[in-house]
């Protein structure tokens, strides 16, 4: 149910009142933040959802009841914008964490969430390898499609965020997220095989 | 922010994707952690890595590609 003072910022809206739009972005934003969040994983794409909401909320007030309340109607068209991105977003990136979880302390320790098993720094030289970029390119080429497409636009040919979003039709925060795990999973590959190479050095070389 | 999170924004921090705040965090944790720096730099040395397997691709088969070319141009 609406109040009076909510029909009359309806009115206010509808008439172009850019002031009042403003105090309505400034007093929602957040939450509306929040409830993206509860769909996709990334803020920035959470931003997204938000922004794309914001012109529904434009498109659609001329059509606004009052049946709900104007928050209500509101961060109901977050919801639906922000599940449909979690489900498009599932299908391209599933959810893995960038590292391990067993690398990092777990929960009731008093340094939770921090390293267990931190990473060490890579000798230059050893990166530089053949070898060591062999083991690159064919994780490279193990990944998903639209991460590799991603990583390969981005690293490789060193195109913009812009163009590779561009070309592959994805959002900005779309983009990122795919390279974050792609960049994400060639690091870890890359770990595993410097560790390997490492350990394989006979006793009392090291 | 724990390592964990950190590790899960360093594309949004190397993108200059953060908010000021997330960023100004980010950078907090990284003058204290020598783990997260490590981290870091292993994901620069990953992105210089992914850029320097160009070098280990062959070169592609131009040969079809030139024929038709050079077919395409004297029709003209």
């Amino acid at each position: 149910m609406t109040t009076a003072a909510e029909a009359e910022l309806v009115a206010r809206l509808r008439a172009g009142d850019e002031r009042a739009f403003e105090a309505l972005v400034t007093r929602h934003q957040r939450t509306m933040l929040a409830v993206a969040r509860t769909y996709v994983s990334s803020r920035a794409v959470a931003e997204e959802v938000v922004q794309e909401a914001w012109l529904g909320v434009l498109k659609g007030l001329d059509r606004f009841e009052g049946r709900s309340s104007l928050t209500t109607w509101i961060l109901r068209i977050v919801a639906n914008i922000a599940r449909t991105r979690g489900v498009r977003e599932a299908r391209i990136v599933p959810h893995e964490p960038s590292v391990d979880p067993e690398r990092f302390r777990g929960p009731g320790d008093p340094y939770s969430g921090h390293w267990w098993s931190a990473p060490s720094e890579w000798p230059e030289d050893v990166l530089a390898e053949r070898e060591t970029l062999a083991v690159v390119l064919a994780e490279i080429q193990r990944l998903p499609p639209a991460q590799r497409s991603v990583i390969a636009m981005r690293d490789i040919q060193g195109c913009s965020p812009d163009e590779v979003s561009a070309v592959l039709e994805i959002s900005d925060g779309n983009q990122r997220v795919l390279l974050h795990r792609a960049r994400s999973r060639v690091r870890a590959a890359l770990e595993r095989h410097l560790d390997e190479a490492r350990n394989a050095v006979p006793a009392g070389e090291t | 922010m724990s390592c964990q999170e950190l590790v899960e924004l360093v594309t949004d921090y190397l993108e200059g994707a953060l908010s000021d705040e997330d960023r100004a965090r980010f950078d907090e944790h990284l003058a204290e952690c020598a783990g997260c720096r490590a981290y870091l730099a292993q994901i620069r040395g990953t992105l210089r890595a992914v850029r320097d397997t160009e070098r280990l691709e062959q070169r592609p088969e131009v040969a079809g590609l030139m024929a038709a070319f050079r077919d395409f141009h004297r029709r003209q």
